[in-house]
């Protein structure tokens, strides 16, 4: 019966692990400068965690089709980027994003953390768009998204 | 587009950002436009309804206003992706053309997104002469 409880419970701390590793995804130290300057000029610069390498290299081949938006950047610079984003990818299957080019905001992972959003809040003008972190994650651009940090606009619940 | 790419030259040379003046930015691009059409003089009033007009090439950016707001003095907020936005004047963000290099490249990539082809040196000239007299 003991042996049954310690298993459950380490199943149920290893259950836990991957969102207390979520609540803090700092820039990753060997950042270009240009990770702000480009990828953060127009939203958040994503964690590159957050989606895998396959999917950061098909962003990355698109940038002249970027949800939308004209991303292109000189080679020199696309390269740069490509390597710290593949350095810094995700590696599990939950990470890996729908849609061409990939969306971090249709990763399994990110459905299931986000699960409980209302839908009021993801249609608040001041949300806008699923990756719009910081409008709820008020320490995101910190890279911090601990669960206290949280206020989500438009919710009946907080 | 001789003065202009001087600049960026300078902007490039120089390992930390070269900072220059709004109005020495706006006077390199008056120049460049001097050059193509004699006579030019920059108009912030021009500035002004190049600003407020709706190109509408792009659907969720027909206008500078579509992220900027109606007010260059105010904080915007980018139309697709919901991040905050600066002002774009000078008066509320004394960092803004300031950065040669910096400035051509938002010039690029905003114009070609919301007019769907590059500014020309004369609307760059104007545009800046509105965000720093025209408000």
């Amino acid at each position: 019966m003991r042996t049954a409880l310690t298993i459950l419970l380490a199943g149920a701390a290893l259950a836990l692990l991957p969102a207390a590793q979520a609540d803090s995804l700092p820039v990753p130290a060997d950042a270009p400068p240009s990770f702000q300057a480009e990828c953060g000029g127009c939203h958040l610069p994503f964690p590159p965690a957050l989606l895998t390498a396959p999917d950061w290299k098909r962003v990355m081949a698109t940038l002249d089709k970027h949800y939308g938006d004209n991303a292109s950047l000189d080679e020199k610079t696309r390269r740069e980027l490509e390597a710290f984003l593949l350095r810094n990818a995700a590696t599990r299957s939950r990470m890996a994003g729908e849609g061409d080019p990939p969306r971090l905001t249709r990763t399994e992972w990110f459905q299931r953390e986000h699960r409980k959003v209302p839908a009021t809040a993801w249609r608040d003008a001041r949300v806008n768009s699923p990756a719009n972190c910081a409008a709820c994650h008020t320490r995101a651009e910190q890279g911090s998204y601990r669960e206290g940090e949280i206020v989500v606009p438009n919710s009946p619940k907080r | 587009m001789k003065i202009p790419l001087l600049l960026l030259a300078l902007a490039t040379a120089i390992p930390a950002a070269w900072a220059a003046t709004p109005r020495e930015l706006a006077d390199a691009y008056a120049a460049e436009a001097a050059r193509l059409s004699p006579g030019f003089k920059p108009s912030p009033q021009r500035g002004a309804g190049f600003y407020a007009k709706r190109f509408a090439v792009s659907d969720k950016m027909p206008a500078c206003t579509s992220c900027h707001t109606d007010s260059p003095l105010q904080a915007g907020r980018h139309a697709v992706t919901g991040k905050a936005i600066k002002p774009l004047a000078p008066r509320a963000d004394a960092a803004r053309f300031s950065d040669p290099a910096k400035t051509e490249k938002w010039f690029r990539r905003n114009c070609t997104e919301v007019l769907g082809r590059e500014c020309s040196a004369a609307e760059k000239a104007d545009f800046i002469h509105f965000m720093t007299e025209g408000l």
